[in-house]
């Protein structure tokens, strides 16, 4: 046994210090050096140096005028505890114990096209699927074109600006694929709705 | 399925290959002890290394020394993590000043990153200290999966030797990968990472200044497994986006504070990430494991971290190849993995691709087209789609790794049977490092066994005779898991408190939740339908059972099997030995795997995901 206690206390010491300590230490100094804005979580500053926000995390918009994020488990986009909804496809229906399709996953849905509708009545159009669930980690940064070209008539309506100006900011903002095959087309609804109020002056609170 | 979706996976096909086939050669040179560019560097470590250990790198173990080496080191590092969990509030590197772990929780986790599941039964970010993630989690990432490793090497030279009684030694067997492969491999993942937009870095949290300031909703507890469900049945105001509630007015009449700031959590998350996707650990950083932006940012990333999932698994068939001195055997074992693997990520994509019949009433427009992916986006991100989940799902739980980049619980009834398929497979299709090539020798060994016993000879694999010890040792390892799983399950099921409390889903879903969470750690995963709430004291300790039976109970046969092995002659092959290059034995193991799997596990798939897709679709 004593032949096997010493390596196996030796080793767990040494390969803590090694993969544990050096290893993430190193990394912590190469990536401060090479890739600074990465390192910290990509943030975006205002002009006094203040956090807006980080580039690859989604933020809520209720607010009409803004183009809306997608639906969240996660309240107010909370990116210290990401979680997702974990809603299956089936569930009870009702109280007798009768299966059928999640009403809750139904009711999300349907309060989010009631809303749409509600702040754009002239737009009938089916809505688009990601902007009626709720994404995996509850911060998504992106919608899909589909999602942020369907939202255009309002957001230009709303801020009194012919729908083409915004449409072509939301032109501007489209990510395609990578190498033109992995990944989805998107645009992140964070920096365009930046790049709304720099173009056409900042919403008021809440419309 | 769109054309984008099988042109990606088609490119993740060939990606793997061409890398698998040179990191597989190399890693032969590792363990045959031969010189590579990186031994050049770090020899003086190792020998440093093997000083300290107090021991000679020539020194070899008998396959039961070997096992005790394997089970005390484990058991020592599971003993570890426990205490840092339990001790993380008084230990430095706590920015967020996080409290003690549960004691629970800590014995699930240090079980679970110990035998290379990585279940986690806690949100990270939210829970773990930087330095439990580190030096406890984090070594663990290394240290398991060079075990893993480890556990394959003597089961090769069990077959290569003739008349020994050893079979290597532990210690360089951990020491070897752990330095020249493991690491290199990290480093350079990791730096890519953090160019990708993953963070690396000492800070603990962020504070973002909303752009959009939401009317005051507390933030939820967000316990980890806890569903904060986005709906409420308060009456909201119509016109605006639907994200949060109004206050709710139970809260002494008065409004909650608007919301102005957004916390950000970051950390050493790259670093921890690069190995936890190569060694087939999985267990995030953050709660959401690679659905995270921060830990996933891009399409890019979630390609190449998708590829760390299956590249040392399918790497090592190459190795194996090269070790045994027939590439042929390598590339057989290789084909019966993908075959194994491709007919479940083609019914995950199409069923992902359908759009979810809840929406089915509504005006909603699935429809995949140039600008939107469509389907079932519940529980997936945008940048990735349909098909980046879908592959990742189906890859991360055919190999043991178990991170997800989509939620798994949201998935159709018959899109999320394929990862619970996958992984009672017994994570053969790829696996663990090192654990899956073991696990698909063992089935291979039953393979040649009943094809001898169809012809009546003796049967044979690669030289060396199959008898009555390695039959029995490799029933074991198959059917242990197996028990482990099914009697998990049943007894949840029948303690019906603990069965229903902890379910965000009800009905076969509900079901599906539980058997999930004991495949799952069963079979070293780690993976979860994330509804079930894993932090009670049921489930974290029957959890953490299932994931020590489940791991230890393979690695003990599997070295008795090598030792075994390696005392025997080589017999030549003669005119009655099954040739196990061929297509035939691709056949009859792919068979074997999957009636093994079948007959286990279809009549409790029949009481969860395909009742529940009988409900969806009468």
């Amino acid at each position: 046994m004593k032949e096997t206690i010493r390596p196996a206390l030796v080793s767990l010491a040494v390969f803590t210090v090694l993969c544990g300590f050096v290893y993430p230490l190193v990394m912590d100094g190469i990536a401060a050096v090479v890739f600074p804005h990465q390192a910290t979580g990509s943030l975006i500053r205002d002009r006094d140096g203040h956090v807006v926000g980080s580039e690859l995390i989604g933020q809520p918009f209720d607010n009409p005028a803004y183009f809306w994020s997608r639906l969240t488990a996660e309240a107010n986009y909370d990116a210290s505890n990401s979680t997702g909804t974990n809603l299956g496809p089936s569930g009870f229906v009702n109280d007798r114990g009768q299966l059928g399709p999640n009403q809750t996953l139904a009711r999300s849905a349907k309060d989010r096209i009631d809303a749409l509708r509600a702040a754009d009545p002239t737009n009938t159009q089916p809505v688009p699927v990601d902007l009626v669930t709720s994404s995996a980690s509850g911060l998504d940064p992106h919608i899909s074109p589909a999602a942020a070209y369907y939202q255009v008539g309002r957001v230009a309506r709303l801020r009194g600006q012919p729908a083409d100006a915004v449409r072509k900011l939301v032109d501007d903002h489209l990510e395609g694929r990578t190498l033109g095959i992995l990944g989805e087309p998107r645009v992140n609804v964070l920096l365009l709705n930046r790049a709304l109020d720099d173009r056409f002056g900042p919403s008021k609170p809440n419309g | 399925m769109t054309a984008t979706g099988i042109g990606q996976i088609i490119l993740y096909a060939i990606v793997l290959v061409a890398l698998g086939i040179p990191l597989g050669a190399y890693m032969a040179r590792v363990y045959t002890g031969q010189a590579t560019f990186a031994q050049r560097v770090l020899g003086p470590v190792e020998r440093l290394f093997y000083r300290l250990f107090g021991i000679k790198p020539d020194q070899e173990q008998s396959w039961k020394q070997y096992a005790i080496a394997a089970m005390v080191f484990n058991l020592l590092g599971i003993v570890v993590v426990y205490l840092l969990q339990r001790m993380q509030a008084h230990l430095p590197e706590n920015p967020n000043g996080l409290a003690n772990v549960d004691p629970r929780v800590a014995f699930n986790t240090a079980v679970s990153f110990g035998t290379n599941t990585n279940w986690q039964a806690y949100g990270g970010e939210s829970t773990m200290s930087h330095l439990v993630q580190s030096a406890a989690l984090g070594v663990q990432n290394f240290v398991s999966a060079a075990t893993g490793m480890a556990v394959l090497i003597p089961l090769i030279r069990g077959f290569t030797r003739r008349h020994a009684d050893t079979v290597g030694s532990f210690w360089v067997d951990l020491t070897r990968p752990t330095l020249y492969i493991l690491l290199p491999l990290s480093i350079v993942l990791a730096v890519f990472l953090v160019q990708q937009g993953v963070p690396q870095t000492t800070d603990g949290k962020e504070t973002a200044a909303l752009l959009d300031a939401q009317p005051g909703t507390p933030p939820a507890d967000a316990r980890p497994g806890t569903i904060v469900s986005p709906v409420d049945d308060q009456p909201r105001d119509a016109t605006r986006g639907g994200v949060n509630g109004p206050a709710s007015p139970d809260q002494g009449g008065r409004e909650s504070p608007p919301v102005i700031n957004q916390p950000i959590a970051v950390g050493p998350v790259a670093s921890q990430v690069a190995i936890k996707q190569l060694g087939t650990n999985g267990g995030g950083y953050y709660n959401v494991k690679s659905a995270h932006p921060l830990e996933n940012p891009t399409p890019l990333s979630n390609f190449v971290e998708c590829l760390s999932i299956l590249l040392i698994s399918g790497a090592l068939c190459f190795t194996f190849g090269r070790m045994i001195g027939s590439r042929k055997q390598g590339i057989a074992l290789l084909v019966t993995m993908a075959i194994l693997l491709v007919p479940f990520v083609a019914l995950t994509l199409q069923q992902e691709q359908q759009p979810s019949p809840a929406l089915s009433s509504l005006s909603v427009d699935a429809q995949a087209s140039a600008l939107q992916p469509g389907g079932n986006m519940e529980g997936k991100e945008a940048r990735l789609g349909i098909s980046a989940s879908a592959l990742w799902s189906t890859t991360t739980t055919a190999a043991s790794n178990g991170s997800v980049n989509s939620m798994h619980d949201s998935y159709t009834p018959l899109g999320g049977m394929s990862p619970i398929f996958l992984m009672a497979l017994g994570e053969v299709s790829f696996g663990g490092v090192g654990s899956g090539l073991y696990g698909l020798l063992i089935f291979a060994i039953v393979a040649v066994f009943i094809a001898g016993l169809m012809v009546g000879r003796t049967p044979e694999f690669l030289g060396k005779k199959i008898e009555a010890y390695e039959m029995k040792m490799a029933s074991f390892a198959i059917l242990v898991p197996v028990a482990a799983v099914l009697l998990g399950a049943a007894f949840a099921c029948l303690v019906d408190e603990t069965y229903t409390k902890a379910l965000s889903n009800h009905g076969p879903h509900g079901f599906s939740e539980v058997l999930y969470a004991f495949v799952s750690q069963g079979n070293n995963n780690g993976s979860a339908f994330g509804g079930l709430t894993a932090s009670g004291t049921f489930y974290a300790t029957a959890g953490g059972i299932c994931m020590w039976v489940a791991r230890y109970w393979i690695i003990l046969p599997t070295l008795a099997i090598a030792g075994s092995l390696a005392k025997k002659k080589i017999v030549p092959p003669s005119s009655g030995t099954l040739p196990t290059t061929g297509p035939l034995f691709v056949v009859l193991l792919v068979g074997v795997v999957l009636l093994v799997g079948a007959l286990s596990f279809v009549p409790a798939l029949a009481l969860g995901p395909i009742v529940e897709h009988l409900v969806l679709h009468p």
